[in-house]
């Protein structure tokens, strides 16, 4: 294609949005619409996901060991468990630490009484985090193999109900872009309808000049591409400031769910919406405008 | 520079051809009316012409382009050929003169330079210099159909085909579009008419072909328009 070609081309491609003022609209209407719905349900499942995930950091299997275990062996056994792929850290907690911990727990001021004493001498042990909660059990299993392990500390039922929540969200996740796809179709399909209309004339009238397919064609996807891009920024503002005011109001508000409801930062939601809305809003932009005008090209 | 030999055209399986058997040569630098009532196949073989239509039997042949051998993406050079105008001008109505007659120049691909020259030049032929900034709606039926003109002679095209060009003007804006195809064939284009207007086809005294439910019924020099009964 020429320099002057191509000029001409992305010229009228954004010159046909302001001529064809209702249908460029009704395009960036229907694609703001599906990525407004996308946005607010990507949020919506990262930051469910992501509380899961901080809820699973905090789930730990503790091992105590056997009471005439060397310095050495203990060590050696806190490298193998590290060693492991599913393992995300090992914390060393000593008899002391551990004494101390439970004193200032449970204990507090009545502590005193057990002044010089360690109550809890031959407790040491290793607290080991994962970085797949659903990889408890295989942890466990191995872990009752290892020589010099006395005991292994762990809560079936949190891994499992964290392990199945995770699961669930997924086919949920699965399910609603499913239907926001589907949604997302007939919305176009019916706003291409109408392009075929507004178009048909002109693309009979260029066929018959003798203008090459691909002459015809790009500056149809040139207004695509710019509608989609449009049709993604809008959305994306949009959920920005709803996206921001919700979260300080929630943590305002809510501050007894900070706990159990963790909020990324609207930053980290963008960084990844951003790509994802711009990319997604091209995609249905020139898509829509390639069945436009694909219909048309056989004159 | 134009043949059409044994053509006809169905459009379903067992209806009556909308051409059938047709045979003709047009030389180059020809000026040829084709008339006929409606319902005749006047604006089929056109549409055959064009190769928006493949014919059903038959060869057609134009500008050393065997049509029914003509693979799909070489059509928009074989249409660079041919000039066309239209009874409803077919004019993009949200441009204005000068860019629906460069328009036909962008989509051939003719660097901006050119554009500017030619455009003017063919402004001035069809009688609408100082016309150009005007939009298509602005303008009078006629002055729409030497917009439509310019459009198919600027890219410089061996063949015009013009489709009724006066079925929407009244008798005095008819004459000058004649005028104009006219002139236009002086310079060496050759022309093909598509009409039904009885009084211009007999006062020009050109070649006239009548067809009549899809045959040629007759093809004349200076002939003239055959009434159907």
């Amino acid at each position: 294609m020429k320099i002057s070609t191509f000029v001409f081309t992305f010229k009228q491609g954004f010159k046909n949005i302001f001529r064809n003022k209702i249908f460029s609209l009704a395009t960036i209407a229907t694609i703001a619409a599906c990525i407004f719905l996308f946005g607010v349900f990507y949020s919506v499942v990262e930051n469910v996901r992501y509380s899961i995930e901080k809820a699973e950091t905090n789930v730990a299997v503790t091992v105590f060991f056997d009471e005439d275990i060397t310095e050495a062996r203990i060590q050696e056994i806190g490298d193998m468990i590290r060693s492991r792929p599913e393992v995300a850290s090992v914390e060393f907690v000593s008899a002391a630490e551990a004494w101390e911990t439970f004193k200032l727990d449970y204990l507090g001021e009545y502590a005193d009484g057990y002044e010089g004493d360690n109550p809890l001498e031959g407790s040491e042990n290793f607290e080991i985090y994962l970085r797949d909660v659903s990889k408890q059990t295989e942890l466990v299993n191995y872990l009752g193999t290892v020589q010099g392990i006395r005991e292994i500390n762990h809560s079936d039922v949190t891994a499992n109900i964290l392990t199945q929540f995770n699961r669930l969200l997924s086919y949920v996740s699965l399910g609603i872009i499913g239907i926001l796809l589907a949604v997302s179709l007939f919305l176009i399909s019916n706003t291409v309808a109408m392009g075929i209309a507004v178009r048909r004339e002109e693309i009979g009238i260029m066929k018959l000049i003798g203008a090459t397919d691909f002459v015809v064609r790009s500056p149809f996807l040139i207004e695509g591409i710019l509608l989609g891009i449009i049709g993604a920024a809008i959305p994306l503002v949009a959920v920005y400031f709803i996206y921001n005011n919700i979260i300080i109001y929630a943590s305002q508000q809510f501050a007894i769910l900070n706990d159990l409801m963790q909020f990324k930062t609207a930053r980290e939601i963008f960084s990844v919406l951003i790509p994802v809305a711009i990319f997604l809003g091209i995609g249905l932009g020139f898509l829509g405008s390639l069945i436009t005008v694909r219909k048309h090209l056989r004159v | 520079m134009i043949t059409l030999e044994n053509v006809s055209k169905s459009y379903t399986n067992d209806g009556m051809p909308a051409l059938n058997n047709v045979s003709l040569h047009i030389d180059k630098g020809e000026f040829v009316f084709i008339v006929g009532d409606s319902g005749s196949g006047k604006s089929t073989m056109i549409k055959l012409l064009l190769r928006e239509l493949t014919p059903t039997s038959g060869r057609i042949i134009v500008n050393n382009f065997d049509l029914a051998k003509l693979r799909r993406r070489k059509i928009p050079k074989y249409r660079r050929n041919i000039g066309v105008v239209f009874q409803d001008f077919r004019l993009l109505k949200d441009r204005n003169v000068y860019e629906n007659v460069a328009f036909a120049q962008r989509v051939i691909e003719v660097p901006t330079r050119q554009i500017k020259k030619n455009v003017p030049a063919m402004l001035s032929l069809v009688g609408l210099p100082e016309k150009y900034r005007s939009k298509t709606k602005e303008l009078s039926g006629g002055e729409q159909q030497r917009v439509a003109l310019a459009r198919a002679l600027v890219n410089n095209p061996p063949i015009l085909l013009a489709d009724e060009p006066t079925g929407n003007l009244d008798p005095r804006n008819s004459w000058e579009i004649m005028k104009l195809l006219e002139e236009i064939n002086r310079r060496g284009t050759t022309v093909v008419v598509v009409t039904h207007n009885r009084e211009i086809v007999n006062a020009m005294r050109k070649r006239v072909i009548t067809v009549k439910k899809g045959i040629i019924v007759s093809d004349e020099e200076k002939g003239e328009y055959i009434d159907e009964d």
